[in-house]
């Protein structure tokens, strides 16, 4: 029989369900796994093994009673991001302190009234800002795959959902939590070689997500399939009536959706995701997946995102942008990290100065730059017409197309110690990803291939807004092409 | 548009960063490399575009005037690194 | 003669606007479920909404909305059907996002206008640029301990209108009497109490003076001033420490003041000025605020009667005086306990006595008209029998003071100490008998031609009589009798 980590969420489920294997022998494997893996990957920033197990215990009594619920017995990660009642929430930063937030978000609300038991809290970039999750005050997540003969080189899991995709991949967790707000969800799951979704703007609620860039943020799921991935959003999403950004929309059965085959849709390529730089192996890989659709029955049309290139700028104004006001409220005033000063203008200074990470105190900085008097019209107004432009490239695309096909990342996992020291290089991680969050549409990576030496690739489908659907059909279609089957380095019952 | 230190300290005045004058030459670097690649949007023609700022909704949703909420000191006090008795406590503001 | 202030250099102009923060009336905050009721426990009307904690959002209360579109209605405003809220970004210690949320590039109401009444009888349209929502900040307090301030953010997240005026004002008075009259307007329309002590009315003073027909000259924003008398007192301070400034040959410079009560003076506010860059945006937490038309109009159909409209009634309807018309209408309980009285009554009878003295009878008393002893009910019921001859006008005056003392309904008073008037001229006739036998050498007097002794019978009736003779009676019955 397989090992118990290495079932997929779905296999896990049905596991339980047959009672071949109770909830808490589940969860306690994850237990296992991350007492063996953790300090190693550090992809978890708290473990919370007495909460996962009286969880499970809980789930087993259920499941003996026949009321199990969607999600009843399978243990999870949560990301920090993601405020949790009664169990310390740090965002990987040292300003919330040992801030124990008293509310629960109502994504992992859903997830536990679902049954989820959750282990513990991912590690990610220190505020979601990051794409390679080496700024977090908790230390840095390694990447559980190795590149070929480079045992030694610590890749990173990208970021900022690092820990998330790390936890899943080395067979941590089932699934996790996690946000997506330049590319969070997708950039990771390409790095660590397994599937994440960032669902339309609005599908699922950001109360109790600490905000990064709020125009922008939205959470989804990391599995390490397309179905599992469906699963837990058909739980994590919904309308919230305490965000006022959460949309009033049914949820459809996003697993069902998996199903329905690509015969008949109308797939774009975009042409300006040709990029000169992009490696051969990643080109050819996109060729593959436009092939394996085309076989589906799918049609392939090209088609232009003319300001694709302008995306990236936009990002790097609009969201520091937002998150030099939202990160304001870390102020030791009323929870979190305090140090003391002379007055209270210099206890705010020495504060945030000490609270922040280098990354995140750069794009305040920015962002309050670019708000200041004299620039705001230069550089903020300027970044929501340039915002409305790609919009308004989308919007003429599904004219023609009913989804996206591109590569997820412009290479694979990187050295930890590789494109750390200029910022924009680090930026250029995102440039397949952030459109669709200035578009606010949903976008999934896939992993498709390999490259040469044995790293994960991943393929990222972009759809209409709201229509999550198409996009788990085209995803699940490439995914059962590309039978990704290769394993991480490092990984439990390894 | 380059950033000058004065404007690096001003700007990390209003954002309450306090930053030694010893990492201002390498902030101020940093960040001009990030607002000279950003300079690159200043090509794009937006003449009668508007501008969107959401993600989400079109309209506000209008919620009903009902106390549902407060009534949580203890809560809302909990975590406060100085509380004097039910307040907040913070260094003497003179105004 | 308009006003003006005479300095060395000669008369000089003052230009004033005002930015008022009302707080709305409402259960709940503007963005957050806690309670704004006045005066609680500290920190324990707050939510973690409005206390800025990771991870929480901002929902608009309707009904805050839906008071501002009625201020903006009765302020004969344009009500904007798309506007939007913004971040104004600064750090306070009782400003626990770190940003106020309130609406800045895109106000909720736009222009519109008030009349004001002055002491001269005439009056003067005062512009309104403006109306917007936004949050109150917490309360921070200074004197509880030698090296902290202390903060409550009950207040935090309360929903506060902002009401800014053109600079049409041109003296103190000018101000004080368009401050009175909007918080008149709030006050009838229900959208805000008008507590100036507890802080539901707050004013921001704009001042700047000029030599007449000189283009506006720099302004100084005198913060916070709680009470008219103030406002009228920080105009003038002001006005007159600019002068001076300017006719030293200096230069006033654009700032933040506050205005010093005991001394009676205005003063810099230094540490607001530092850095004042708010960095404004719009807040990505919040969609747009879009009104349908058809739900504006209902709130027009269902405002209710304003002091403008209800004054030029009584005038018209009731032929009330322009003067008693406006002092019924100043206050909206004033007015709501007159028209109580006079229903289905003389309304001029009805506006002499509440003016007269039932008015006179609240101040002796000390009371407001919300704690009158005297209902409008009651007060109504005095009048009838007045009318139907019970009681005679001084009786009736009289019955008032009691009933003031003791609250009870003029019936039980007539009845208790035998007030009653007396038209039996059986009775009156006998009493009439009486002074004329006491008196044999006075009705000689006034039979031999001395009508002025016709006044001293009266008298001497109604004294014998204890007041109780129905005058016109007393009157008639004399005459007959005296020949
Ligand atoms: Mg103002
Ligand atoms: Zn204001």
């Amino acid at each position: 029989m397989t090992a118990a980590t290495d079932l997929t969420l779905a296999g896990a489920r049905a596991a339980l369900a047959r009672r071949e294997l109770s909830a808490v022998e589940l969860t306690r494997a994850h237990l296992d796994a991350i007492a063996a893996l953790n300090p190693r990957l550090n992809a978890f920033i708290t473990v919370t093994p007495d909460q996962a197990l009286a969880q499970a215990g809980a789930a087993d009594a259920a499941l003996a009673r026949g009321d199990a619920g969607p999600l009843t017995g399978l243990p999870l990660a949560v990301k920090d991001l993601f405020c949790t009642a009664g169990t310390r929430t740090t965002a990987a930063s040292r300003i919330l302190g040992d801030f124990v937030p008293p509310y629960e978000s109502t994504v992992t609300s859903q997830l536990l009234r679902d049954g989820a038991v959750f282990l513990g809290k991912a590690n990610l970039d220190e505020f979601a800002m990051g794409s390679s999750n080496t700024s977090s005050a908790f230390g840095p997540v390694e990447n559980p795959w190795k590149r070929q003969g480079e045992e030694n080189t610590v890749l990173v899991p990208g970021g900022s959902s690092g820990g998330s995709a790390a936890a899943v991949a080395a067979r941590l967790a089932l699934g996790a939590t996690a946000t997506d707000t330049g590319g969070s969800i997708r950039q990771p799951a390409a790095f660590c070689g397994v599937a994440g979704i960032k669902p339309t703007y609005g599908r699922c609620s950001r109360f109790g997500i600490i905000a990064y860039a709020s125009s922008l943020d939205q959470a989804g799921p990391v599995a390490r399939t397309v179905e599992d991935c469906a699963i837990l959003l058909n739980s994590m999403a919904g309308f919230d009536p305490r965000d006022s950004t959460s949309a009033d929309l049914a949820v459809p059965d996003f697993a069902a959706a998996c199903e329905r085959g690509v015969k008949g849709l109308r797939i774009g390529i975009p042409r300006e995701y040709r990029l000169d730089a992009l490696p051969a192996e990643i080109a050819a890989l996109w060729e593959q997946g436009m092939a394996w659709l085309q076989a589906e029955g799918a049609t392939l049309a090209e088609i232009s995102l003319p300001h694709t290139r302008y995306a990236l700028p936009t990002y790097y104004i609009v969201a520091p942008a937002e998150a030099s006001s939202n990160l304001a409220r870390y102020d030791g005033v009323r929870f979190g990290l305090r140090k003391d000063g002379e007055d209270l203008k210099d206890l705010y200074e020495r504060t945030r100065a000490a609270g922040f990470g280098e990354e995140v105190k750069r794009r305040i900085l920015i962002g309050t730059y670019v708000l200041s008097a004299g620039y705001y019209d230069a550089y903020y107004v300027k970044a929501q017409q340039v915002r409305a432009l790609i919009r308004q490239d989308f919007d003429r695309a599904w004219d023609q197309v009913d989804a996206i096909l591109a590569p997820t990342t412009p290479t694979a996992a990187f050295g930890r110690d590789e494109k750390q020291d200029d910022p924009v290089a680090m930026y250029l991680n995102d440039v397949f990803t952030i459109t669709a969050n200035l578009a606010g549409l949903p976008g999934m990576s896939v992993p498709a291939g390999q490259d040469a030496k044995g790293l994960p690739l991943g393929l990222q489908i972009l759809g209409r807004r709201f229509d999550e659907e198409t996009v788990f059909a085209v995803g699940r279609a490439i995914e059962r092409n590309a039978g990704f089957s290769a394993l991480p380095a490092l990984r439990a019952a390894a | 548009m380059s950033l000058d230190t004065a404007t690096v300290r001003r700007v990390a005045s209003l954002a309450r960063l306090r930053v030694e004058e010893r990492d201002l030459p390498r902030l101020e670097s940093e960040l001009n490399g990030i607002l000279g690649w950003i300079e690159q949007l200043q090509a794009v023609d937006t003449t009668g575009v508007e501008p969107v700022a959401g993600g989400g909704a079109e309209a506000l949703r209008l919620r009903e005037d009902r106390v549902t909420d407060g009534g949580i000191q203890d809560d809302v006090l909990a975590n406060a690194p100085d509380r004097a008795g039910a307040f907040f406590a913070v260094p003497k503001v003179v105004e | 003669m308009s006003y003006t202030i005479e300095g060395a250099s000669g008369a000089w102009e003052v230009v004033i606007g005002l930015e008022v923060h009302a707080q709305v009336m409402s259960e709940a905050k503007l963005f957050s479920g806690a309670a704004t009721e006045f005066g609680a426990e500290p920190n324990s009307q707050v939510s973690f909404v409005d206390a800025g904690f990771p991870g929480m959002l901002p929902v608009i209360n309707g009904e805050c909305v839906a008071q501002a579109v009625r201020t903006g209605l009765g302020l004969k405003a344009q009500v904007n059907l798309w506007s939007r809220f913004d971040r104004k970004n600064y750090f306070y210690a009782d400003l626990p996002q770190g940003y106020q949320i309130s609406q800045y590039q895109f106000p909720v109401i736009g222009r519109g206008e008030i009349q004001v009444e002055l002491s001269d009888g005439s009056t003067k349209m005062i512009g309104i640029t403006r109306l917007h929502l936004e949050q109150d900040a917490g309360k921070s307090l200074h004197d509880q301990h030698p090296s902290k301030s202390y903060i409550d953010l009950n207040r935090s997240g309360v929903a506060l209108m902002e009401i800014v005026s053109e600079p049409d004002m041109r003296s103190p008075e000018e101000a004080g009497a368009y401050l009175t009259k909007l918080r008149q307007i709030l006050r009838y329309l229900g959208t805000c109490d008008g507590n100036m002590e507890q802080g539901s009315l707050r004013a921001d003073v704009n001042v700047s003076v000029r030599k007449p027909g000189e283009a506006f000259r720099t302004r100084c924003e005198v913060k916070n001033v709680n009470s008219i008398r103030f406002v009228m007192q920080a105009v003038e301070a002001e006005a007159r420490r600019q002068i001076a400034v300017w006719e030293e040959g200096g230069e006033v410079v654009q700032e933040t003041r506050l205005f010093d009560t005991g001394r009676g003076v205005t003063r810099s506010m230094r540490s607001k000025e530092d850095a004042h860059d708010y960095r404004y945006f719009p807040d990505p937490d919040l969609p747009p605020l879009v009104l349908q038309q058809d739900w504006v109009d209902q709130l027009k159909a269902a405002l209710p009667e304003l002091p403008d409209e209800r004054r030029a009634r009584y005038v018209g309807e009731y032929g009330l005086t322009p003067y008693d018309a406006h002092v019924l209408t100043l206050e909206k309980e004033t007015a709501a306990f007159y028209e109580a009285v006079a229903s289905g009554r003389d309304p001029k009878m009805a506006a002499n006595w509440v003016t007269g003295d039932f008015f006179a009878g609240l101040n002796r008393h000390g009371e407001g008209i919300g704690e009158s002893p005297v209902s409008a009910a009651d007060l109504g019921a005095l009048l009838d029998l007045i009318a139907d001859n019970t009681l005679s006008g001084k009786l009736a005056k009289e019955v008032l003071e009691a009933m003031f003392e003791t609250g009870k309904p003029p019936a039980a008073i007539v009845e208790e100490r035998g007030l009653k008037q007396v038209t039996d001229t059986g009775a009156i006739e006998a009493v009439i008998d009486q002074v004329m036998d006491a008196n044999a050498g006075k009705v000689a007097e006034y039979r031999a031609g001395k009508d002025k002794l016709f006044g001293f019978f009266v008298g001497q009736t109604m004294k014998a009589m204890q007041g109780k003779g129905n005058p016109a009676l007393v009157n008639e019955l004399l005459k007959k009798k005296l020949g």
